[in-house]
C-alpha cells in the first residue's frame, strides 16, 4: 500500500498504545495505520455519512459529526493526542477549534497543506488563475477549504495566539525536516505540507 | 389457537421484584431461537422487538403466518446472520405473544387479570429477560440488539448487566421518552379506553374487543412511524379506486385506506390492554432520571462497544435524542461508534429495506465478532 509520507510523520510523533482521536478522519487510513504501526485507542469523528460507513465497515470506532460543533462532548484531556490531518483549512473558525483540540487532548497534531509551495506560487503567477493541485484539488467554486494558509501563516498565526508549537516539520515531497525561526522562508517555499505539534 | 401453545416457554420461577412494587414468580417468558449456538456460547445476539413486535423475528410468524418483523436484518447470510450468530429474542412481560401479561388468568381470583396486572416498565421487561442467559448457559452475550423501544430495552440491559454483552446496537430510540411521544401514546390508549367496547379493560370474559379503538390508536401510532415526504411520495393525494371524491366520508384518498387496512390486520393480532401496558412502559423510560440526571452514569461500568443509529427523517426518536446518548458515552470515554442514515422511510427505517443501514449492521457486528 502506498502510505502518504504524512502518515509516517505522524506515527513518529506518536507514543505505542496511546489514546488517540483523528479528527476528520475520512475512510479511516490512517487509523489503520496507526492501529497497526503503534497499536493506539483510536476514535475517529468525520461529516461525511458515506466516510463514516466506510470506517464502520473495517472495524473502526468513528462518530458522524462536526468537529466545530461535537467536539465539545469530549471531557478535558480525555486524549492523549488528537490529530487533524489537512482539514484545519476547511473550518469557519480554525483558531476556536485548536483551542477546543488543547482542550480535550495533551497535545495536537496539525496537519496543513502549504499554500507557499513555489508550485502553488508559480501556478497562480504563470496561469492567473487559482492553483489546483494534488494535495488541493478543488476548484475555487467548489473547495471546502475557506481558510487556507501558507506554513509561514500558520507559525505566525501560532506565535499570536499562545500555540505551543513543539515540532515543526516540513514535508518535500517524500523528505521531512525540521522548520527553525532561520530557514522558515525557504521551507514555506519548498514544502507542499506542514505538520505541527502543538502542546496545551 | 393450537399455534400459540407450542410456542416455546420459558417459566420464570426466580421471584422479579418489578418497579411498581409487586412482585412476580411463576410467570412465563416466550421467545424464540435462530441459528446454533457455539460451543463456547459466545455468538449469542439478544434481540429485543419494539412496542408491537414480538419473538418472531424472521421468518413466518406462526401465529400471523407473516413475515417476521424483523426479515430485513435477521436471517442467514442478512446483517444479524444466523448462519453465524445466535439469535434470541422474547416476547415482553405485558405483551400477547405468551409471555405474562394482561391477557393472562390472575392465580388469586381466577379472572384474567386486564387492567390489574400490575405496571410493568423497560425495567422490568429486561429483568425478565436476563433469565433467558442462564437457561442457556450464556455467560456473555455478543450483542445485544433493539430498534425504537427494543432500543431502550438495549440501553436498560447494559447499565443492569454491564459485563453481559460485549456490544451494545441501539437504534433510533431516546434515553427517556419526550412530551411528544408521551402525547401519542396518550392518544393511542384514549382511543383503546373510549371504545365502549373496553369495558374497563374486562373485554376478554366477553365476547367482544375494543378492535375500534385499537385500529385507531395503531392508525395514529403509524402516521407518527413515517415520514411526510414518505407518506406524500408513497400517497399524495392519490384515490382509492374511484375517479373523483365523493363527498362523503368513505376512504376517497388511498392514504385513508391504507391507515384503515393498518388498523384492521393490527386488531387481529394484538390485544388492546397489551397496548395500554406496552405503551404505559415507554413512556415511564427515563434512563437520565434514573441516574439522577447524568445518562453518562448508566454506562459507566461497561466496557461494551457501542454502535448508535439513527435515521435522518426520523422525527419520533430524531438523530439528536440519538446523539445524546453519543454524547453521554463519549464523556466517560466509551468505546462509541455512531452514524446517521439517510432514508425518508421515517422512524421505521429500521424495520425497512434501507442498505445503508443493513449493511451498517452487519460491518459492525461482523467486524467486532472477530476482536478479541
Amino acid at each position: 500500500m502506498n502510505m502518504k509520507p504524512e502518515f509516517k510523520i505522524i506515527s513518529d510523533l506518536i507514543n505505542e498504545n496511546s489514546h488517540v482521536l483523528d479528527v476528520g478522519c475520512g475512510d479511516g487510513i490512517l487509523m489503520e495505520y496507526l492501529i497497526k504501526e503503534k497499536k493506539v485507542d483510536i476514535r475517529g469523528i468525520e461529516i461525511s455519512k458515506t466516510k463514516v460507513q466506510n470506517c464502520i465497515a473495517k472495524g473502526l470506532t468513528v462518530i458522524e459529526g462536526n468537529a466545530e460543533e461535537d467536539l465539545k462532548q469530549f471531557p478535558d484531556k480525555s486524549f492523549e493526542y488528537v490529530i487533524l490531518s489537512q482539514t484545519l483549512q476547511a473550518f469557519f473558525n480554525p483558531e476556536k477549534v485548536i483551542n477546543e483540540l488543547l482542550r480535550i487532548s495533551k497535545q495536537a497534531i496539525v496537519t496543513i497543506p502549504n499554500f507557499g509551495y513555489w508550485k502553488i506560487r508559480l501556478h497562480l503567477l504563470l496561469k492567473g488563475t487559482m492553483p489546483v493541485t494534488r494535495t488541493l484539488p478543488d476548484e475555487w467554486y467548489n473547495t471546502p477549504n475557506i481558510h487556507l494558509c501558507t506554513i509561514k501563516d500558520f507559525v505566525f498565526f501560532s506565535k499570536s495566539k499562545n500555540f505551543k508549537l513543539s515540532k515543526s516539520i516540513a514535508l518535500k515531497s517524500n523528505e521531512p525536516s525540521y522548520i527553525n525561526n532561520k530557514n522558515l522562508n525557504i521551507k514555506n517555499l519548498s514544502s507542499n505540507l506542514g505538520i505541527f505539534l502543538i502542546e496545551s | 389457537m393450537n399455534v400459540k401453545e407450542n410456542i416455546k416457554k420459558l417459566i420464570i420461577k426466580k421471584p422479579l421484584k418489578l418497579d411498581c412494587g409487586k412482585i412476580i414468580n411463576n410467570f412465563p417468558l416466550a421467545y424464540e431461537t435462530y441459528g446454533e449456538l457455539n460451543k463456547k456460547k459466545d455468538n449469542a445476539i439478544l434481540i429485543f422487538h419494539a412496542l408491537t413486535g414480538d419473538q418472531f423475528v424472521t421468518g413466518i410468524n406462526p401465529v400471523t403466518k407473516k413475515d417476521g418483523w424483523w426479515t430485513y436484518a435477521v436471517g442467514p447470510g442478512k446483517s444479524i446472520d444466523t448462519n453465524k450468530y445466535f439469535v434470541l429474542c422474547a416476547n415482553v412481560i405485558g405483551g400477547c405473544m405468551g409471555s405474562f401479561g394482561p391477557g393472562h388468568e390472575n392465580p388469586e381470583t381466577k379472572k384474567i387479570y386486564g387492567t390489574d396486572f400490575p405496571v410493568i416498565t423497560i425495567n422490568d421487561m429486561v429483568n425478565a429477560q436476563i433469565n433467558l442467559l442462564e437457561y442457556f448457559g450464556i455467560e456473555k452475550l455478543f450483542s445485544v440488539v433493539g430498534g425504537s423501544m427494543g432500543g431502550m430495552q438495549v440501553l436498560q440491559f447494559i447499565s443492569n448487566y454491564p459485563n453481559k454483552s460485549k456490544t451494545v446496537v441501539p437504534i433510533a430510540c431516546t434515553s427517556n421518552h419526550s412530551a411528544q411521544n408521551i402525547a401519542f401514546n396518550e392518544l393511542g390508549r384514549q382511543a383503546i379506553t373510549a371504545d365502549h367496547n373496553w369495558l374497563d379493560g374486562k373485554y376478554n370474559s366477553q365476547s367482544t374487543v375494543p378492535d375500534k379503538g385499537l385500529a385507531v390508536a395503531r392508525m395514529a401510532a403509524h402516521i407518527t412511524y413515517l415520514s411526510k415526504k414518505g407518506l406524500q411520495e408513497k400517497f399524495g393525494r392519490k384515490l382509492q379506486e374511484r375517479d373523483d371524491l365523493k363527498f362523503g366520508f368513505d376512504a376517497d384518498f388511498q392514504i385513508e385506506s391504507y391507515l384503515r387496512y393498518q388498523g384492521s390486520v393490527f386488531v387481529d393480532r394484538f390485544d388492546a390492554n397489551s397496548y395500554l401496558y406496552i405503551t404505559r412502559a415507554m413512556d415511564y423510560f427515563d434512563l437520565v432520571k434514573q441516574f439522577n440526571g447524568n445518562l453518562s452514569s448508566a454506562f459507566k461500568n461497561t466496557k461494551a462497544k457501542f454502535f448508535v443509529i439513527s435515521f435522518t427523517s426520523d422525527w419520533l426518536y430524531p438523530t439528536q435524542e440519538n446523539k445524546d446518548i453519543v454524547i453521554a458515552l463519549n464523556a466517560i470515554g466509551a468505546n462509541v461508534g455512531f452514524v446517521e442514515i439517510k432514508s425518508d422511510k421515517g422512524h421505521d427505517s429500521f424495520l425497512l429495506d434501507v442498505p445503508d443501514f443493513l449493511k451498517a449492521l452487519k460491518n459492525f457486528l461482523d467486524k467486532s465478532y472477530l476482536e478479541k
